[in-house]
């Protein structure tokens, strides 16, 4: 069973990188990319995230679904930013050179373009970025990672747990799914639309009741072998700190502090091309 | 090393009642368990084996909440101070559904998962994940998944998990339950193995006696309603008639001995086959043979669903079903055996129409059915799965066998007429009004099966109809199917790893492996060809054993023979129970 994003096994640079490593670049590049609208700043994250998407070694099938998924989501967004708040960008800049009157209120500004196109490589800044970081951790690794930035493990953990029961209960799904079919209950695309919605709830308790023996069957599980009982635990998958996440980290926490002191030394998060 | 013979674990007066229950399940308790001792713990569902487990590891009473009297030592320790989490250190429990404790999303993770919670530095764990793995043959497999495993092997990555502890002792909650039957003798050749090496004290329940004492065992403990009614050793114990009182099946060999007239004696050793001293018996064991009726093989009559040249692959690497052909006649009792992974619920699905084949044709009473949808199909096909749970969706018992019906529009008052005249039959009208959470899990599932049989199948399909029920309930379903059959013209194929029940309850095997059709032919023959056995991961019968030891040639007669028998008894003791109402 395929699922969207998933982790596949290779051994790249970014690969060997420890996932506490990824998770703290992961974070800080999308605070700075969150927080500055300098244009140079992204324009150079821009291209140094495309440049570690290659590095990773990523196949384009493994992550075409869910970029695709963004984009819409991105062109709404940007259409939503004009069609609510179309002089923001003057607003922003400070100045207002019109190029073209659409209609009614609106018209075409270039501080509003600019400020549009600004947006729009954050996008791509982050895109890459998750991308990276989901499909080069080991997902094993990601509940230490969480776990050894600060979240408690009984909640890192449960990220863990639910990676390895989702292909179960699909599975449990895909079977209760045919044996209601088989009794009649039409689930494919002939029934009306409403029969559909009724008939899902003859599948989903089933597949509820199931999944409650499951979970009754696993918590014993994991109480019997201790879990819970110390504040803390160790990893068996954790990657120790090689010098080279010792060079990323410090890299990211020194590309943070200058992208932030490049940002706000003139108290403001624009990069301004409008002033002369 | 452990000094042997000194009491490991201590049960002086010991009860214990549920918070939830009105009766305790544990009544006095007095059992000593020694160090090095390997103990099985039998007894039917509510004889109170589960809950005596319970209070070894701790889950009662920290995590079952109840009323416990008495002493319980464990190593020195009483449980109930030292928790679960403590207890965890000196008993390595192993559950049941090998799936579900298998926790972490690797093999390597899974056994280090203990030590993790104890903090055990990394260091040390590849250590130990590296020795215990390569001690159960696991190395391969350290960073697979558990979907990618087998049963048996997920079985052993659980036991690691233990062993990774270094405990004292190894609980085992019924591991044969989900496993094929050559698997399951495996296990209890390795439980064996690592007991002796690590001098380990082995507590295991389990119901499936046979199975079990494969291996020698030092004591047997059987239980009844929350009492020890036996602390024998196996040899006493099989002479005896306990078993068969306190509703645990006998191994065949031994029930085939006793059906003989033989006067079983604890000196010729009965708790193997292979080496059991047989001479006092031989005599009497072929004179009754030779004194029983042949075995009569049903006549063949119309087809009811034929399969021909059937192939099937999820992707072009591996094929799934290869070119499988058989022909079931109407009103047949078929099982359909293989190990795990053999292509049995790909072939079910393919019959089901919830898999397309590849190749190859489906008849159903000779009519070619590949344009028929799922639905159309489940009007003459019923598909029951393994747990009445993955099927029942109404709450009330009426609604849920009539749904079948309702969805397909026909009227109400006909629906409840055509309800009503199914839950006769399955013994279930008098319930007919209660909602189906107060039904136990036996009549569960004849809910299940009724809620298939109201749309009339040819055909009924059962998913593993027994799996996890001991004897009696195991007689109780296979008793009620045999009853459908002999009431409605239905054919009914059944999915098991049950060598019993296919021996005992269908005409008819089909044996996959890797895809193929390996034999098709009478249980009895199947269950005593050592070849196919093996091939297919099939338990040879101990009735093969006994009647080539005993001299006789036709084995598979032989077993055939002693089936008619306890059929015809099983039958004397209905008559005689419907006289009785």
């Amino acid at each position: 069973m395929s699922r969207l994003i998933s982790y596949e096994v290779k051994d790249t640079p970014v690969h060997r990188l420890s996932g506490f490593t990824k998770l703290v670049f992961f974070i800080l590049w999308c605070l700075v990319s969150g927080l500055t609208f300098d244009t140079r700043i992204l324009i150079a994250m821009l291209i140094l995230g495309l440049g570690i998407y290659v590095l990773a070694g990523i196949r384009w099938k493994q992550v075409s679904a869910v970029f695709a998924v963004i984009m819409f989501f991105m062109v709404l967004n940007l259409l939503g930013i004009f069609f609510f708040a179309p002089y923001q960008g003057c607003e922003i800049y400070g100045t207002r050179s019109e190029i073209v009157h659409l209609f009614g209120g609106y018209t075409l500004t270039r501080e509003q373009l600019f400020y549009e196109f600004n947006v729009l490589i954050k996008y791509f800044t982050v895109i890459p970025a998750v991308f990276i970081f989901l499909v080069t951790t080991d997902p094993s690794e990601l509940a230490s990672s969480l776990n050894s930035v600060g979240v408690p493990y009984s909640i890192s953990y449960s990220l863990e747990i639910a990676l390895r029961y989702i292909p179960d209960i699909q599975d449990e799904f895909t079977r209760i799914k045919n044996a209601q079919e088989a009794r009649g209950i039409e689930m494919s695309s002939k029934g009306r639309l409403m029969d559909r919605i009724r008939n899902t709830a003859s599948i989903i308790f089933p597949l509820l009741f199931s999944t409650m023996e499951r979970i009754d069957v696993v918590s014993n599980a994991m109480e019997l072998r201790g879990f819970g009982k110390k504040p803390k635990r160790t990893w068996y998958s954790r990657k120790k700190l090689t010098s080279a996440d010792m060079a990323v980290l410090t890299g990211i926490v020194i590309f943070f502090a200058v992208s932030m002191i490049i940002t706000f030394h003139d108290g403001n998060r624009f990069y301004n091309p409008f002033i002369r | 090393m452990a000094e042997r013979n000194s009491p490991i674990i201590e049960f002086e007066n010991v009860s214990f009642k549920y918070r939830a229950q009105r009766e305790p399940t544990l009544r006095d308790i007095n059992l000593t368990i020694n160090k090095g001792e390997k103990i099985l713990i039998a007894g039917q569902s509510g004889s109170g084996k589960s809950t005596l487990a319970h209070c070894l590891n701790a889950l009662i009473p920290c995590s079952y909440a109840g009323e416990m009297s008495g002493i319980l030592r464990v190593d020195g320790n009483d449980p109930s101070k030292l928790g679960v989490f403590g207890m965890s250190k000196i008993v390595g429990t192993v559950l049941q559904d090998t799936d579900g404790q298998f926790i972490a999303l690797t093999v390597a993770e899974d056994i280090s998962f203990a030590l993790e919670n104890d903090c055990v530095p990394q260091d040390e764990m590849f250590a130990t994940v590296k020795n215990v793995a390569e001690r159960l043959e696991l190395s391969d497999f350290l960073t697979n998944a558990p979907g990618e495993l087998s049963g048996g092997q997920k079985q052993r990555v659980s036991l690691g998990g233990v062993l990774a502890c270094d405990v004292k002792i190894l609980l085992f909650d019924e591991p044969l339950a989900n496993l094929d039957p050559a698997t399951g003798k495996r296990t209890i050749a390795l439980i064996d193995e690592i007991m002796k090496n690590d001098d380990l004290t082995v507590v295991i329940i389990e119901h499936r006696l046979e199975d079990v004492l494969y291996r020698d065992v030092d004591r047997v403990i059987l239980m009844d309603g929350g009492r020890i009614v036996a602390d024998k050793s196996p040899d006493e114990l099989l002479c005896s008639d306990l078993l068969i009182r306190y509703g645990i099946r006998e191994p065949l060999y031994i029930a085939a001995l006793k059906a003989a007239g033989a006067d079983l004696r604890s000196e010729s050793h009965p708790q193997h086959i292979e080496s059991m001293d047989l001479e006092p018996y031989k005599d009497r064991v072929r004179t009754w043979f030779h004194g029983m009726p042949a075995h009569n093989r049903g006549q063949a009559s119309e087809s009811a669903l034929s399969v021909e040249g059937l192939e099937f692959s999820y992707n072009e690497k591996r094929k799934v079903i290869r070119d499988v052909s058989f022909d079931i006649k109407k009103g047949e009792m078929v099982s359909l055996v293989g190990k795990n992974g053999a292509g049995k619920s790909t072939l079910a699905s393919l019959i089901c129409g919830f898999l397309k084949p590849d190749k190859g044709v489906i008849r159903l009473s000779g009519q070619d059915i590949s344009d028929l949808s799922v639905k159309e199909r489940g009007e003459h096909i019923g598909y029951v799965m393994q747990s009445p749970n993955q099927m029942i969706s109404k709450p009330m018992i009426m609604e849920e066998v009539g749904l079948g019906l309702a969805v397909r529009g026909v009227a109400q008052d006909e629906v409840e007429r055509r309800a009503g005249e199914i839950l006769k039959i399955c013994g279930l009208y008098p319930f007919r009004n209660w909602p189906v959470s107060a039904l136990s899990f036996g009549q569960k599932k004849r809910v299940s099966i009724a809620s298939i049989l109201i749309m009339n199948p040819d055909i009924l399909i059962l998913d593993e109809p027994t799996a996890g029920q001991d004897y009696m309930h195991y007689t109780e379903i296979m008793e009620f199917i045999t009853d459908i059959r002999r009431r409605l013209p239905v054919t009914i194929i059944m999915i098991t790893h049950d060598m019993h029940l296919m021996l005992e309850y269908t005409d008819r095997t089909l044996v996959l492996t890797d895809g193929q059709l390996l034999m098709d032919d009478t249980p009895a023959r199947v269950l005593t060809d050592e070849n196919i056995c093996n091939r297919a991961y099939l338990k040879r019968t101990s009735l093969y054993d006994l009647s080539v030891r005993c001299g006789i040639d036709n084995a598979g007669e032989f077993a055939a023979r002693f089936i008619d028998f306890e059929e015809s008894r099983r039958g004397e003791a209905k008559d005689v129970q419907t006289d009785i109402l």
